[in-house]
């Protein structure tokens, strides 16, 4: 596979979906799936499209078919507010809790979701080890082990021949990779942010995926 | 007038404006009146606007009550108090005054078949206002009613000066027979007074409102008494009435009138300025039509007029005198906008006007108005298509058509059969349609009429429930789109009603507010932009053709039409000039259609579909009413297979069924033809929720019953106003036999003002991955180290 990259030792797989393969381990790692995002602000007379949660949920599929993982693992905001997964569609929560049955699926929790997924079967655990990295929901400058987060929804924004181009991005620095929102409708924050400077505590790059290559661009 | 209505015949009667022609239309009835006592209605008026048939009883009270006659006159509109409203129909007045809309449920009303027996004449005041529009069909039908009801019922039109009277004579009579009709022509007035503004012969290259005036306008509005600037939509009134108290050093009362303004706000100022309280009022459409509103004495007309008629009306709201010139001042916005303004002049001064383009009446609305005939009383199908076809809008109409529409009042159609509530008709063993239930003429009510309002969220100044009495009660202020609405979050601010407001928060359809400070937002309101008038085009293209004229022209102007004819060449009588030029690293493609911004709009979206297709990896595009513009990574070689008159076969359909705007004509068409139900004041339905229960009936038919009546009214609305087919059809043609194409070194004179215009659109996933592709290949390349 020639858009994999390698971060602390491991080889690792981007996908244009936003997920991350990481074959020697057979796990796919998602951030920020906000899911029933379009019900929460529903609630607050504010429709967006009502498909968001079953456009996310098939896009996942596939990314666990055609990746062949056996290991899920959300890293935090996987719903948009603590009361989601009770608002799930009937078909959206069995095909969620026959995921969560079928493979080693592991919830780690958000600044919006607390530990709300839990009754829909899987782990939940606020912070977690696997191989070298430390998984977690928002990177911590602090800490300097290999870590895989979420949280920023960082998007690579270039200007070329005077146009204006916006992309989902993982963004990669020497000790942090922070993962895109896979979820649908989920915006995004200029991977030249400061605030997301502070979090990869280090020289960056944003990695997206385009015409079946990874292209790398520094952040400045 | 007398005349005519003593030989029984049906009348038009055109006149400019100030002529006293609405009284004119009255003097029959009077003169009847007073010789004929006559029991019961003997008189209808029709008129657009509520206000104005209040203010036209004012103005009848007074002769009637001078002549010493016994004659009752009342109005019946939305805000009629119900009581009066069921005294109405009980012991009717002899003359009414009322709208299409209190006229149609009126008709829906069983007392009407007894109230309207002895109906004499019918006046419709404004004719030209209703014309081609839903609310026309709505009114057209429901004169056949009333023809039905009184056959022996005069009609009586009144109009502004129009450009095809006997287009309106056959629009007004019976059957669509024009020689029913007797045409009376009042004397013109004396000829309209119009300059346009070039300030140091300067007119500036781009732009559209003319805001670049400001300080000129402000100085006309000191030497005037009481001054109208027309703007052409809502968003720029709030600019321009910004722009004018910028320079408004010596804080002359200066007021803004527009649609989104809460009527209570709009009333005030209408107050203000019929009590010369006023100095300049800044307005849209919304002050074009019908009352005397003060002693106005200039009208300023910022950016392009759009077209003749509209110029010479809005002229004509200064100065209601005959024996005295209308005086306009057009501000143009730009170079093109200056000859647009130019040919306005000339086609006035010709006194030629812009045709109205008649027709065929809207399914959707027909639906409407078939069950609220049912709802006043049972009726057979046969007698009711006979009755239809006598309006005029609906004269082609098939028998096939009308069981369509029919089937479709019944039943739903077949897609929505199986709900209950939409089954509205049910046949007797008479063969006669009554109404499945009573409960449904009540909710016709309800829910008729042919106005659907954008979704909208109302702007309430305070932190209080609009209208509900408490510590802290809020102030409406008027409304703004939810498509703008949803961009706004608490802290941002944004200009409405001539004020910077502040958001406090949202509550329901609420957006709370209060006085704010910063760069504020603009709101945007969908329509209100007319497109250039054919004519007028075809003007405009003369006059950049007779260099005799260039002479007088500002001297911005005319060096930018020398310029042109230099570098590339100016576009002709009855061509089509494509220029293709390179700038910085795009390619630009200009077409010069002169089809209208609608009409461009459609060309962009589907020549750019046409140069991805083809590898040319395009990038946008903008619209203007003289030309479309659009920029790619590979040049336009050869122009014309793009313009293949094809394209709106194969690729048009595919295009509207994706875009918005056939699901935008659904919102409007499933409301006015009954399928969902409009938002009820005081009812907590947002209006949010209305557009998704409509949106999710588009999609079950889209799939299901893709032939649909009310998918069908939507596709001819879509094609119609929203992308204007007919003239795109025309510029293809046009193309297709004469263009030329200029290949230019550099970006053109005539280019330039496009290429400054707002509202760019976006377009090609192939360029942004193009283009990422060379921005990576840029930087390694730079990184490289060997």
């Amino acid at each position: 596979m020639d858009v994999a990259f390698s971060f602390a030792g491991e080889t690792l797989v981007p996908l244009a979906s936003g997920a991350l393969f990481w074959p020697a381990e057979a796990t796919l790692l998602v951030a920020d799936l906000h899911l029933e995002k379009a019900s929460h602000f529903a609630r607050k007379g504010w429709l967006l499209p009502p498909h968001a949660t079953a456009e996310t949920l098939a896009a996942l599929i596939d990314a666990v078919e055609g990746s062949g993982a056996r290991r899920l693992i959300c890293l935090g905001d996987s719903f948009h507010d603590q009361g989601g997964p009770d608002r799930l569609l009937p078909e959206a929560r069995s095909a969620l809790m026959l995921m969560t049955r079928n493979l080693d699926w592991w919830w780690i929790t958000g600044n919006h979701d607390e530990d709300a997924a839990a009754a829909l079967g899987g782990r939940v655990l606020s912070e977690a080890r696997l191989g070298p990295f430390v998984l977690r929901h928002e990177a911590d400058g602090g800490d300097a082990r290999p870590e895989l987060s979420g949280h920023f929804h960082p998007k690579l924004v270039i200007r070329q021949r005077g146009r204006h181009i916006a992309r989902r991005c993982f963004a990669l620095s020497p000790a942090k990779l922070i993962l895109p929102a896979f979820g649908a409708f989920t915006g995004g924050l200029d991977v030249a942010d400061p605030a997301l400077k502070a979090a990869l505590a280090g020289p960056a790059e944003a990695l997206v995926l385009e015409g079946g290559r990874l292209l790398r661009f520094p952040v400045a | 007038m007398l005349d005519v209505a003593a030989r029984g015949r049906h009348a038009l009667l055109t006149a400019p404006t100030g002529a006293g022609k609405t009284l004119a239309g009255f003097l029959p009835t009077l003169a009847d009146l007073a010789t004929r006592p006559h029991d019961g209605l003997h008189t209808l008026y029709i008129s657009p606007l509520k206000a104005l048939a209040v203010d036209v009883q004012r103005n009848l009270l007074t002769p009637i009550a001078e002549m010493g006659l016994e004659i009752m006159v009342e109005t019946r509109t939305g805000d009629t108090p119900a009581d009066r409203k069921a005294r109405q129909k009980a012991r009717p007045p002899q003359i009414l005054l009322t709208t299409p809309e209190s006229l149609a449920n009126l008709l829906s009303a069983p007392e009407s078949l007894a109230m309207m027996a002895g109906v004499r004449r019918v006046i419709i005041d404004e004719i030209h206002a209703f014309g081609t529009t839903k609310r026309g069909d709505q009114l057209s039908l429901c004169l056949a009613r009333l023809q039905k009801l009184a056959p022996a019922m005069q009609r009586v039109g009144l109009s502004a000066t129009i450009a095809d009277p006997e287009g309106w004579a056959g629009w007004l009579a019976p059957d669509a027979d024009a020689t029913h009709v007797e045409i009376v022509r009042a004397e013109a007035g004396v000829d309209p007074q119009i300059d346009i503004l070039a300030i140091d012969d300067r007119i500036p290259w781009g732009g559209h409102n003319g805001r670049y005036a400001a300080r000129a306008v402000m100085q006309q509005i000191a030497n005037s008494r009481l001054a109208i600037v027309f703007v052409n939509t809502r968003a720029v009134a709030e600019l321009v009435f910004r722009d004018l108290w910028a320079e408004n050093d010596q804080a002359l009362p200066i007021g803004i009138h527009h649609g989104s303004l809460a009527p209570e706000a709009r009333r005030k100022v209408e107050a203000a300025m019929a009590a010369g309280r006023l100095r300049a009022i800044v307005a849209t459409a919304s002050l074009d039509l019908g009352l005397d509103w003060g002693d106005v004495d200039l009208v300023i007309q910022m950016g392009a007029p759009k077209g003749a008629s509209r110029l010479l009306q809005r002229t004509g709201r200064a100065n209601h005198r005959m024996d005295e010139a209308s005086r306009c001042l057009i501000v143009p916005g730009n170079r093109f906008e200056y000859l647009e303004a130019l040919a306005a002049r000339d086609a006035v001064a010709a006194g030629e006007l812009d045709p109205d383009g008649f027709r065929p009446g809207g399914l959707d609305v027909l639906a409407q108005h078939v069950v609220g005939l049912v709802a006043a009383a049972p009726i057979h199908p046969d007698a009711l298509h006979a009755e239809v076809k006598s309006a005029a809008p609906y004269a082609g109409l098939t028998r096939e058509a009308f069981d369509l529409v029919l089937d479709y009042a019944a039943t739903g159609g077949y897609a929505l059969k199986a709900y209950e509530r939409y089954q509205r008709l049910v046949p007797g063993r008479d063969g006669l349609l009554r109404l499945r239930t009573a409960a449904l003429a009540r909710q016709w009510r309800m829910n008729s009429g042919t106005i659907v309002e954008a979704v909208a969220m109302n702007v309430v100044f305070g932190t209080g429930k609009p209208g509900r009495p408490g510590l802290s009660r809020g102030r409406k202020l008027g409304q703004v789109e939810e498509y703008f609405a949803g961009q706004l979050r608490v802290g941002d601010s944004f200009m409405f009603a001539g004020q910077t407001l502040e958001v406090t928060g949202f509550d329901g359809a609420d957006i709370h507010v209060r006085l704010g400070r910063g760069s504020p937002k603009v709101p945007v309101y969908a329509g209100g932009r007319m497109p250039m008038t054919t004519r007028l085009a075809a003007r405009v293209r003369g006059l950049m053709n007779d260099r005799a004229r260039w002479a007088a022209m500002p001297d911005d102007v005319r060096e930018w039409l020398e310029l042109q004819a230099r570098v590339s060449r100016l576009p002709g009588h009855d061509d089509v000039l494509v220029e293709t030029f390179r700038r910085d690293d795009r390619w630009y493609m200009a077409v010069y259609g002169f089809a209208g911004h609608p009409a461009h709009q459609t060309l962009g979206m589907l020549v750019t579909q046409r140069m991805e297709r083809a590898g040319l990896l395009p990038l946008g595009f903008v619209a203007s009413d003289y030309a479309m513009v659009c920029w790619s990574l590979e040049p336009v070689d050869d122009p014309r297979p793009l313009f293949d008159p094809t394209v709106l076969e194969d690729e048009l359909a595919e295009w509207l069924a994706a875009s918005p705007f056939l699901r935008r004509a659904f919102r409007e068409v499933a409301i006015i033809g009954g399928l969902v139900e409009r938002v009820q004041p005081g009812v907590q339905k947002s209006g949010k929720a209305m557009s998704v229960s409509a949106d999710l009936i588009y999609d079950v038919l889209r799939r299901h019953q893709p032939d649909h009546l009310l998918l069908t009214a939507a596709w001819t609305d879509a094609r119609g106003k929203l992308t204007d087919i007919a003239r795109l059809a025309d510029l293809l043609e046009q193309a297709h036999s004469r263009l030329t194409h200029v290949r230019s070194a550099h970006v053109t004179p005539l280019a330039v003002p496009s290429l400054l215009t707002i509202g760019r659109e976006r377009v090609g996933a192939e360029a942004d991955s193009a283009l990422l592709l060379e921005a990576e290949a840029l930087i390694a390349d730079a990184m490289r180290v060997d």
